[in-house]
């Protein structure tokens, strides 16, 4: 399974990629989509909520498991993916083009402490 | 084919409606219905051939074997249907008198009477309609009885991770946050987990003994003294009670208050999911709480207590006094059975689980605690066939059907990776598990020598595998005349 | 040994196969000390001749009553074919269709049930069923409490039904909900916009609307509905099914019409049986289905793109979402439903049109007799249904005594939940009643009144 080495990662299977313009996006990893199987129902945050590192703030539903999705790091939700609300399949198809959603951070130190793709990856060997 | 799509316009059935519209109808105008509701236009033939019909397309206990884990699918007695069913029960409002139903009372009574003994709890509230209901009065009675000592800052459930769903669901909604607990290798409650959890915001611990795992929790007792040590009360979820019925009572394991499902240990019927019934019984420390109603017997009769006799009680939780059709068809049960009977249950639902286990065992299956006795269920992992062959416990289970038995329950409990919970029941014969374990061992040679076909499964039922995400991706709940 | 199949040979053989020496070393990992072979209370097992007999004497001693009572349950006829088709042991014995290819029975019963519900109460989508109608009003309140997110307050008139109240205040004070009580104008036993005005500048999450209320009385059911949603709040009806038949329905109240449908579904041929197993319904908007409790049926398609039935929305239940789902329901009243649907087909449209115009006219025909009698008037001067209050001029228990000594159960005194209203009745005389039996109960009235 490949892990894209250009995004950083929570342990609780969710991706992040820093963006030029200095938000982050968000979304679950390929592993994650696996585990929970064919995507039926996704509910995001409002735009405009904050969001603390750790926060449950998305549900992500398959037909026989629902999943809460944590803020990988504490900000200002800017925007969300309405594609994947009306066609929660894209999430299966490729979940790393299929983000969830795009935050301002309150404190970019907290990126620094999420994993890289090799510790994701060892992080799912033990798993 | 739909009830709708047998309509035709203006077909009616004449003996089963008034005559003609009455002459008199005061309703004002602006509180009239304009609209015609969508009911079937059907004769009452075609109802009832439509309805027997769509009836055959269900497996159920009087048709196949059921072996469905912690859902307790023994055989239904027709004498508890048919008796239950006498028209001068059936016709008893529930706000006639008392002095009018002292037959009705008498039995409920009788039932409640019975409940506590092989409980051994100090009383019984018949009320509950359900399970998930059962736990939602326990959880409430706990948290009047922390609050009627001014203990107000207890404010979490000790569940552990193998519990029903109902269980987590209930403690919310019952405003507590839940404290979730391991379980250890060999299946019982992590002790060091629980005597971390327990505290000063313990409002009590919720377990189901046997647990949902099949085996029996050996250190309940301890387990009940680190609780009320800690100042909590012990819940216990009656699903399993069919496993120890007559051999150990639930206030003999230290628990203050536990549900018992009527529609599993005690036989009330299933009904293609409800109506059940499930009796709430309590210790002492929380007799003031018990919802209402409850029936007295007084100098001789019967009478429902209300909240003028029990002022701390929780209130009400349904209309009137929750089901008693399924009360009565548990009265029915439990004196058919008599004492003796009541021990024969968990004895031979313990025999029927145990032999379907080493009989599954010889077969190569993986048993997932493999050095406990089973209770009256047992859980089979498929995991390793899944990571070798790519067929889940699912695919088996849609085989299952195909060779004529119902699935067991599948992925739950969730710790064990592709289980399958399989629960026998007491009423079914050798020849019956015997033939589980032949279809069991067909099952097995087909994943080995056509895997694609298993993944296929079912092929013999009326339909080929329902396709449920498009049923969650494309929500159609109601049907549209218009297409 | 009643229902178990095993002889003695069976248990040597599989105890032989589990390589135990009896059955109670099955149970050697309980612990000694908690084994109990002690039942005290339990008596000895009778034959079903046996229990066949102590329960018709049972029955017989309970007898039959010719009933004028109301107040949430309702006596109507029920089809012969409805309980010969539900107690099949295909319905009857079956569970909870989690394995979709073995339950399409009960799972089209359950889509064709939806569809009739959603259309009676006029709203999008329907449930499968909850426990009973006050439960379901309970789980309404918690539904209209996550919907509106900022209120944590519930306006409950006290026309609703008391008990109906009491469950919800029981259900709700866990999550820390307020109930308050909206009092009725005492002169038409409604809810009227003045009584609602006093709570016009509080918020709450939703206003629950009865129609008919407790005491027959028809609400001004567009006012009220438009009362709630012009302040933000959820519009909740609780409803008789068997009137839907006449009035209009929820969905069509007020500009947007109810946002929530619940009710008893036991008018819908379950039988009285002296309180239960009924069913309670939920209907609703197409935007509240992921906060409904309880079951839920789609159709869809099989892999070769045949028809069929399948458990939806799962996600929102116990057993999946655990801690999170919308409510810890599990079981609910299949068979309660498989009864009512049997029961809404042989009637159809105007079967259950015809039941309920009945109900209302021998209502009012009964009314009328007994308002001639001297020391009876109406309690309230309000269009009703199929249910009215009526004030005795003398004690109302004693009348309620004599009445039962003559065969006659005369209705429910309302003081038992309404301690200001003395001396009132409850009365109620649905389709089941024949001018003969309205003759009897004025008959056997008046004597109570004069002797």
């Amino acid at each position: 399974m490949s892990v894209p080495t250009e995004l950083k990662y929570a342990k609780s299977h969710e991706w992040i990629r820093l963006e030029a313009d200095g938000t982050v996006t968000v979304g679950i990893t390929q592993h994650a989509q696996e585990l929970l199987g064919d995507m039926v129902f996704v509910e995001l945050p409002k735009v405009g909520r904050t969001l603390a590192q750790g926060e449950d703030c998305a549900v992500v539903e398959s037909v026989k498991a629902a999943s809460d999705i944590y803020a990988p790091i504490g900000g200002e939700v800017i925007a969300v993916n309405a594609a994947v609300e009306s066609s929660p399949e894209k999430i299966n198809e490729d979940s790393y083009s299929a983000w969830l959603f795009n935050l301002k951070p309150a404190n970019t130190a907290e990126i620094n402490g999420l994993l890289d793709a090799d510790e994701y990856e060892k992080l799912l060997e033990s798993e | 084919m739909l009830i709708f799509e047998h309509s035709r316009k203006n077909r009616r059935n004449y003996s089963q409606a008034p005559a003609a519209r009455p002459a008199r109808n005061n309703i004002p105008d602006n509180l009239k219905r304009r609209s015609i509701p969508l009911l079937p236009e059907v004769s009452e033939m075609d109802t009832v051939r439509h309805y027997t019909r769509l009836s055959q397309k269900n497996f159920s206990i009087d048709t196949e074997f059921y072996p469905l884990g912690s859902c307790t699918m023994k055989y239904n007695p027709r004498a508890c249907n048919a008796l239950a069913m006498l028209p001068q029960f059936l016709s008893r409002h529930p706000l006639a008198p008392e002095d009018t139903g002292q037959g009705f009372l008498a039995c409920m009574y009788e039932l409640q009477e019975i409940l506590k003994d092989v409980t051994g709890m100090a009383a019984v509230s018949l009320t509950s309609m359900a399970g998930a209901q059962g736990e939602l009065i326990g959880i409430t009675m706990i948290r009047a009885y922390h609050e009627a000592r001014g203990d107000t800052g207890r404010t979490e459930v000790i569940i552990p991770d193998a519990a029903h769903g109902t269980n987590p669901a209930t403690a919310v909604m019952s405003g507590y946050k839940v404290i979730e607990i391991p379980t250890n290798r060999d299946g019982d409650v992590d002790m060091d987990a629980l005597k971390a959890a327990v505290g000063p915001r313990t409002a009590g611990l919720m377990l189901t003994n046997p647990s949902t795992l099949g085996v029996f929790e050996k250190k309940v007792a301890e387990m009940s003294r680190i609780v009320h040590e800690a100042g909590g009360l012990l819940y216990y979820d009656g699903a399993n009670l069919n496993a120890v019925l007559g051999k150990v009572k639930p206030g003999d394991m230290g628990f203050d208050v536990i549900h018992m499902n009527l529609h599993k240990t005690f036989s009330t019927p299933h009904g293609g999911g409800g109506p059940g019934a499930a009796p709430v019984g309590v210790a002492d420390c929380l007799l003031p709480y018990l919802p209402i109603p409850i029936v007295a017997h007084e100098q001789g009769v019967y009478r429902w207590l209300t909240e003028k006799d029990r002022p701390q009680s929780i209130g009400r939780l349904s209309a009137h006094m929750g089901n008693a059709g399924v009360l009565l068809r548990a009265y029915i049960y439990v004196r058919l059975l008599g004492a003796e009977g009541m021990f024969r249950i968990a004895e031979y639902a313990t025999l029927n689980a145990n032999y379907l286990m080493a009989e599954l065992r010889k077969l190569g299956f993986e048993i997932a605690y493999p050095d406990r006795r089973a209770s009256h269920e047992f859980i089979v992992t498929m995991k390793e066939i899944k990571d070798r062959t790519g067929v889940t416990a699912m695919h088996l289970a849609k085989r299952l059907l195909d060779k004529g038995f119902h699935a067991p329950t599948v992925y739950f409990p969730l710790l064990v990776p592709e289980c399958l919970l399989i629960e026998p029941a007491e009423t079914e014969s050798k020849e019956t598990l015997d033939r589980f374990v032949v279809a069991m061992k067909e099952i097995l040679d087909e994943i080995d020598t056509q895997p694609e076909m298993v993944k296929a499964a079912p092929h013999n039922m009326p339909l080929r595998k329902i396709d449920d995400v498009k049923a969650a991706r494309e929500l159609d709940l109601v049907w549209n005349p218009a297409g | 040994m009643p229902f178990i199949p095993h002889t003695e040979e069976d248990v040597a053989e599989m105890l032989a196969s589990i390589g135990a020496a009896s059955i109670d070393e099955l149970f050697d990992e309980i612990p000694t000390e908690l084994k109990n072979g002690q039942l005290t209370q339990v008596p000895v097992g009778m034959s079903e001749m046996e229990i066949s007999r102590l329960m018709y004497e049972r029955a017989q001693q309970d007898g039959f009553y010719l009933s004028f009572i109301g107040a949430g349950a309702y006596e109507h006829h029920i089809p012969a074919a409805v309980w010969q088709i539900t107690t099949r042991g295909e319905f009857y014995s079956s569970y909870t269709p989690y394995q979709a290819e073995a339950s399409q029975g009960t799972l089209q019963l359950l889509y064709e049930y939806q569809t009739m519900m959603a259309s009676l109460t006029g709203m999008d989508v329907s449930n499968a069923s909850l426990y009973d109608g006050a439960s379901a009003l309970a789980e309404a309140a918690l539904m209209a409490v996550r919907q509106h997110k900022s209120s944590r307050r519930i306006l409950i008139p006290q026309t609703v039904h008391p008990v109906y109240r009491r469950v919800v205040r029981t259900i709700v004070r866990n999550q820390a909900i307020e109930v308050v009580e909206v009092p009725y104008d005492p002169a038409t036993g409604q809810v009227t916009i003045d009584q609602l005005d006093q709570f016009a500048q509080e918020e709450f999450a939703a206003l629950i609307i009865p129609q008919p209320n407790f005491f027959g009385v028809l609400e001004q059911v567009d006012m009220l509905a438009d009362w709630a949603h012009d302040k933000q709040s959820l519009a909740i009806a609780v409803v008789n099914p068997t009137a839907l038949a006449m009035l209009k329905p929820p969905g069509e109240w007020g500009r947007q019409g109810a946002d929530i449908a619940v009710g008893e579904g036991q008018p819908l041929g379950i039988p009285l049986s002296s309180g239960g197993p009924y069913f309670g319904f939920m209907a609703c908007k197409q935007e509240l289905v992921r906060q409904m409790p309880g079951r839920i049926i789609g159709r869809t398609t099989d892999l070769e793109g045949k028809e069929g039935f399948a458990l939806t929305l799962q996600a929102r239940e116990q057993h999946i979402r655990r801690s999170k789902a919308t409510s810890n329901i599990c079981t609910n009243q299949g068979l309660m439903v498989t009864a009512a649907t049997i029961y809404m087909s042989l009637l159809g449209p105007e079967g259950l049109y015809r039941v309920a115009a009945q109900s209302h006219a021998n209502t009012l025909a009964l009314v009328e007799r007994l308002e001639k009698l001297p020391g009876v008037k109406k309690a309230f001067h309000s269009p009703f249904f199929h249910e009215a209050v009526l004030q005795l001029s003398v004690p109302a228990d004693q009348v309620l005594d004599k009445l039962r000594a003559q065969g006659v159960l005369g209705g429910v005194l309302l003081e038992n939940y309404y301690p200001d209203l003395k001396n009132m009745l409850l009365i109620c005389a649905t389709e089941t009643k024949t001018a003969e039996d309205l003759d009897k109960y004025t008959e056997v009235l008046q004597q109570a009144l004069t002797a």
